[in-house]
């Protein structure tokens, strides 16, 4: 999106001589985020680079840290968890809002507002409350699943044991997204042309061949956004599994996630130093990944 | 077959730029067919998804405490002890809930206010000025982004803590005042939203570029900034992890916090278990946001709508 | 984190005899509080005229506690010296709090006056020297103020590191309707309450002898009461052996309950946890004694159901018991008023402050209160006019001597359920669970600069 940006401006800026007269504007901005986000990632960096220990201080250990993340079996499990989880939970979730975006936008649907909102509801809901009331539906003593067992005889497994733990932490997620995926997608549909859809009704388009020549087309750009904004979040996960752990202690390690096994040896084991570089290789492999993504959604653009 | 895709995006440009202003949405035609009966019940299997969890919410609003742990999940128990709930909500502890719900208030205001500013006086630079170093804002925002945000909360406490903040609102009202989304969402809008010419008729006319900006820009970038302005609100409302981290005085608490602090009370010695209020207190939190998007869902979807036309 | 109560259950108790060699600065550089430099730890440097003086002077000072009974504390010790201003804080429950604190310690600035730490933490922050030796201010003369139990805990090396503020000496609590119902024996040896559990879950699928996750505080508990010493700590030493036999004790019974599926698969102070304990289907808790005003408050179904019995035995006619959870008040070492600090800390933790907690529901540390008549004879309605205290005191005097726990039991504690709960989730055995524990908090100690042996 960042190519898609620059191509954008430049247009818009046909004949502009430049000057520093952007930064009045862009500064205020870009003062605070250095003091939030690029300082505290400086201080990172410099932390990786040295070791504090219970005994014996602090010392300059160089690229040691990244030497250790890089063979550190909990960091490529807790790696391979939110790929697993990116390349099934994200194709479902935007899938899901993707239908929904399609069918709200057709135009077809009895009292289309209602289901705009409702759909959209889950994302105004904080994580933490989300995560309790899903915890709870889960129980199989009390919860929902328990009600749904007794009730039928049936014995659905357990959806926070081990195996199911992280497909339960999808459904979150999903639940918590999909609205707000679904809300990016059909607002894209909304600037489609109508005298688009026209012409390809004159022609005798049915509707699979209208979303499929002309929606589907339009959304491309909003798809890469939504795409890219959702492997950030899979890659940082870390509120639903550290919530769920309350109730799920085995099920969810320390090191579930990247972000939860950086947060677990920070507050817990007090090794800032090792914290800080699984963030920082966490931060580039997610810069390389989202990259990878917009070069190709944008070259399939043209 | 007339219509060829790699038009069909960018047939909405002339629209978009036509100097009519942001509103870009379009009247949808019936054209497009009747309504569905079938294609309405399959997608309210959606709404079922997306309501069921909110409706266990309001359920177990109306139990108390023994209410909860002894009854159906998804329906009342014979007491309904709603009014109980909110009221005993708004005094537990000398009525603390309410000072979480102030200063809730405030961060958001000052926080999710603040940052839709900034976003908006950035975006609108990135879009309609060049200027030495602009290609590498984007690239390092969204880079900075890529970080792990709780794997950066100890250094930021720590800073923080150097210069004092820690434990006062700042040190929740200034990290909120940073939203690359908005950023983002401002750029593409103001790209298409304020037309050059204008700007460069302002030019001509002498006038200096705030004074464009807040005189004639800014109005054209209203639907955006609300937009902005929303998913910022939602952000600072829904704000847990900095604050977590930051205050220990629960008298500057957000209501996150406080309603997880709630829930912990059973988990320790002496402790009085109210998951009650804690389920009553998260009603209660969401219900002020629910009412914002209701409230400003015309303005909101339409910015969002014009800010996503770019490509 | 959500952990807590996990935590606060978590007993605890540093070896007297251990970390000689971390103490060896013997706290003499800290002393900012201008009473000069810390004389040995027997001797105080400051004397009660010094402490009066800092009460009659005045000040104010910051307490980090999550403890609820101190509110009144701090309202009546304001009350008796007006000069003091104290600013109560509940800065987070458990480790939510110790990284609150560390973090503070780190930045060198917020750091509270006085802050609650569980026994199980407190030699992590005597070892790194965050907290004040408080012999350098007078605390050697409480000598058989406490009873044993907490009283070695907040011991570490030579110094002593807190004052206890409550215990959590162990007992069975059960549900006497349950056994009733289901004609059981109340247990008085571990063999009689396996039977229980199968007899119970046999003549109803849906009730449990008891619920456990895995609980690292509970583990450690029921280790320490089987006579085990897995953790031997001597300064920066640290060993851990979880092949030895009181270990193995435990792990021999417990794995039968997990085998059998006789114990519920809810987690301890969830929701569905405190339902359970109400309707009947978890049927016992081995636990501290301070979950009287637990059930009281949270668990109001149960109310005239539940009993309470001493812990049972490994062998029959035994007596032993261990501790479970309970914390100190401690002094960081940053804090600014010293004296006052630890005249607070005297009046919550000595003085007239723990007869207001008692009658607030804690269950104390100090001798005076335990043997109290007036304490032992209080008949609790909840447990059917039984009265509890009796039990529960009996349990205090009984608390198995010289457990300790690592300089870093916070980190391991942790990572219990990455390695033990495999055994609650798979075919892993508890012992091979504990073995992985044990490697995982050793590789930690290692990396941490402890000799590990």
């Amino acid at each position: 999106m960042v190519s898609e940006g620059y191509s954008n401006v430049r247009g818009g800026l046909a004949g502009r001589r430049r000057s520093w007269m952007g930064w009045q504007f862009v500064g205020p901005f870009m003062a605070v985020f250095a003091l939030v986000f690029l300082a505290p990632i400086a201080y990172s960096i410099y932390l990786s680079l040295f070791r504090t220990r219970l005994i014996g201080g602090t010392s300059f250990v160089g690229a040691d840290n990244y030497l250790g993340v890089l063979q550190d079996p909990q960091f490529w499990s807790a790696f391979g968890r939110v790929a697993l989880f990116l390349v099934v939970q994200v194709p479902i979730m935007l899938f899901l809002a993707l239908l929904v975006a399609l069918a709200i936008d057709s135009g077809r649907l009895y009292g289309t507002a209602f289901f705009r909102i409702s759909v959209f509801l889950p994302y105004a809901v904080p994580a933490v409350v989300a995560t309790l009331m899903w915890g709870f539906m889960y129980g199989t003593r009390f919860g929902l699943i328990g009600n749904i067992n007794e009730a039928f005889g049936l014995s659905l497994p357990d959806p926070l044991s081990p195996d199911l733990v992280l497909a339960s932490i999808g459904n979150i997620v999903t639940w918590e997204f999909v609205g707000y995926n679904m809300l990016i997608l059909y607002s894209a549909l909304k600037v489609v042309n109508p005298s688009l859809y026209e012409a390809a009704a004159l022609d005798g388009a049915g509707q699979l061949r209208i979303i499929w020549a002309i929606k589907l087309p339009a959304l491309r750009g909003a798809l890469v956004i939504a795409t890219i904004f959702s492997i950030i979040g899979s890659f940082q996960l870390f509120n639903e599994p550290s919530i769920l752990k309350t109730i799920a202690p085995n099920s969810v390690t320390t090191y579930f996630t990247p972000n939860f096994y950086a947060y677990s040896l920070s507050f817990a084991g007090q090794q800032f130093n090792y914290s800080a570089t699984v963030a920082i290789v966490m931060g580039i492999i997610t810069m390389i990944v989202a990259y990878i993504v917009q070069l190709r959604g944008m070259r399939k653009a043209v | 077959m007339a219509t060829s895709t790699p038009t069909a995006g960018r047939a909405s440009r002339p629209a978009a730029s036509s100097g009519r202003g942001p509103l870009v949405i379009r009247r949808r035609r019936s054209s497009q067919g009747r309504r569905s009966a079938t294609l309405t019940v399959l997608t309210a299997l959606m709404l079922v998804y997306t309501l069921l969890p909110l409706l266990w919410l309001v359920i177990n609003a109306t139990k108390t405490q023994e209410g909860l742990l002894g009854s159906f999940g998804l329906w009342f128990s014979g007491d309904f002890a709603l009014f109980d709930n909110i009221g005993t909500t708004f005094t537990y502890n000398d009525g603390i809930f309410v000072r979480w719900l102030l200063n809730t208030l405030l961060y958001v205001v000052a926080g999710a206010g603040g940052a839709t500013l900034l976003a908006t006086l950035a975006g609108y630079g990135l879009a309609k000025f060049d200027f030495p170093g602009k290609k590498a804002v984007f690239a390092v925002v969204i880079g900075a982004v890529a970080v792990p945000g709780t794997a950066l909360a100890v250094p930021t406490f720590l800073m923080f803590a150097k210069m004092g903040l820690t434990d006062t609102p700042w040190s929740i009202v200034i990290p909120s005042l940073v939203s690359p989304f908005g950023l983002y969402l401002m750029w593409t809008f103001a790209n298409d939203a304020v037309p050059k010419e204008i700007l460069e008729s302002a030019r001509v006319d002498g006038s200096g570029e705030f004074r464009t900006f807040f005189r004639i820009s800014l109005p054209l970038l209203a639907p955006g900034l609300v937009t902005v302005l929303l998913f910022n609100v939602v952000a600072t409302w829904n704000n847990y992890f900095l604050p977590l981290i930051m205050l220990k005085n629960p008298d500057w608490y957000p209501l996150t916090v406080g309603l997880k602090e709630w829930n912990q009370q059973a988990l320790t010695a002496g402790g009085e278990a109210v998951f009650n209020l804690v389920i009553t207190g998260s009603l209660l939190t969401i219900i002020p946001l629910i009412a914002a998007f209701l409230l400003l869902q015309r303005y909101w979807q339409s910015g969002l709508a014009a800010g996503s036309v770019k490509e | 984190m959500a952990i807590t109560r996990r935590h606060a259950l978590l007993l605890g108790a540093a070896l007297t005899v251990s970390l000689t060699a971390a103490a060896c600065g013997s706290g003499d550089d800290g002393s900012s509080s201008g009473a000069g430099a810390a004389a040995p730890a027997a001797s105080a440097a400051v004397s009660d005229a010094d402490i009066q003086k800092a009460l009659d002077t005045g000040g104010s000072i910051t307490v980090w506690a999550w403890e609820p009974t101190l509110k009144q504390v701090v309202a009546d010790f304001q009350a008796k010296y007006p000069k003091v201003k104290v600013n109560l804080v509940n800065a987070g429950t458990g480790n939510d709090q110790y990284t609150a604190l560390q973090n503070a310690i780190k930045a060198g600035s917020g750091v509270p006056d006085v802050a609650q730490v569980e026994y199980y933490a407190l030699p992590q922050f005597a070892l790194a020297k965050s907290v004040t030796d408080l012999a350098t201010l007078g605390a050697g003369k409480l000598d058989g103020t406490f009873t044993p139990g907490p009283w070695s805990s907040v011991h570490v090396g030579n110094g002593i590191y807190g004052l206890p503020m409550d215990s959590g000496p162990m007992a069975l609590f059960y549900n006497k309707e349950v056994f009733d119902k289901y004609d059981l024996k109340v247990p008085t040896t571990w063999d009689e309450y396996l039977a229980d559990a199968e007899k119970l879950h046999q003549a109803n699928p849906k009730a449990y002898i008891t619920n456990d996750t895995g609980d690292a505080g509970f583990t450690t508990s029921m280790i320490w009461q089987a006579g085990g010493k897995p953790y031997a700590v001597d300064g920066t030493t640290v060993g851990i052996d979880f092949a030895e036999p009181g270990t193995q004790k435990f792990t021999g019974l417990w794995q039968k309950l997990i085998d059998g599926k006789l114990l519920a698969p809810t987690s301890s102070w969830s929701d569905a946890w405190y339902q359970g304990l109400g309707d009947g289907t978890i049927a016992t808790l081995v636990i501290g004694a301070w979950m009287p005003a637990n059930l009281e408050s949270g668990v109001k179904a149960g109310a005239g159901k539940w009993r309470v019995a001493p812990m049972p035995q490994w062998e029959a006619g035994g007596r032993a018991t261990s501790e479970n959870g309970g914390s100190s008040l401690a002094i960081p070492e940053a804090g600014a008023n010293k004296n006052l600090a630890y005249a607070f800390l005297k009046y919550a933790n000595v003085d007239e402050g723990v007869q207001t907690r008692v009658d607030g529901g804690a269950f104390p540390a100090t001798t005076a209160q335990l043997q109290d008549q007036k304490f032992q004879d209080k008949e609790f309605p909840y447990f059917g006019g039984q009265k509890v205290n009796q039990v529960l005191a009996e349990s205090a005097s009984q608390v198995v001597s010289g457990w300790s726990y690592l300089p870093f039991q916070v980190y391991a504690n942790s990572i219990f359920n990455d390695t033990v709960g495999k055994a609650y989730t798979s075919s892993t055995t508890l012992q091979d669970g504990l073995k992985a524990w044990q490697d995982a908090s050793l590789k930690y100690g290692e990396e941490q600069g402890f000799t590990v042996k």
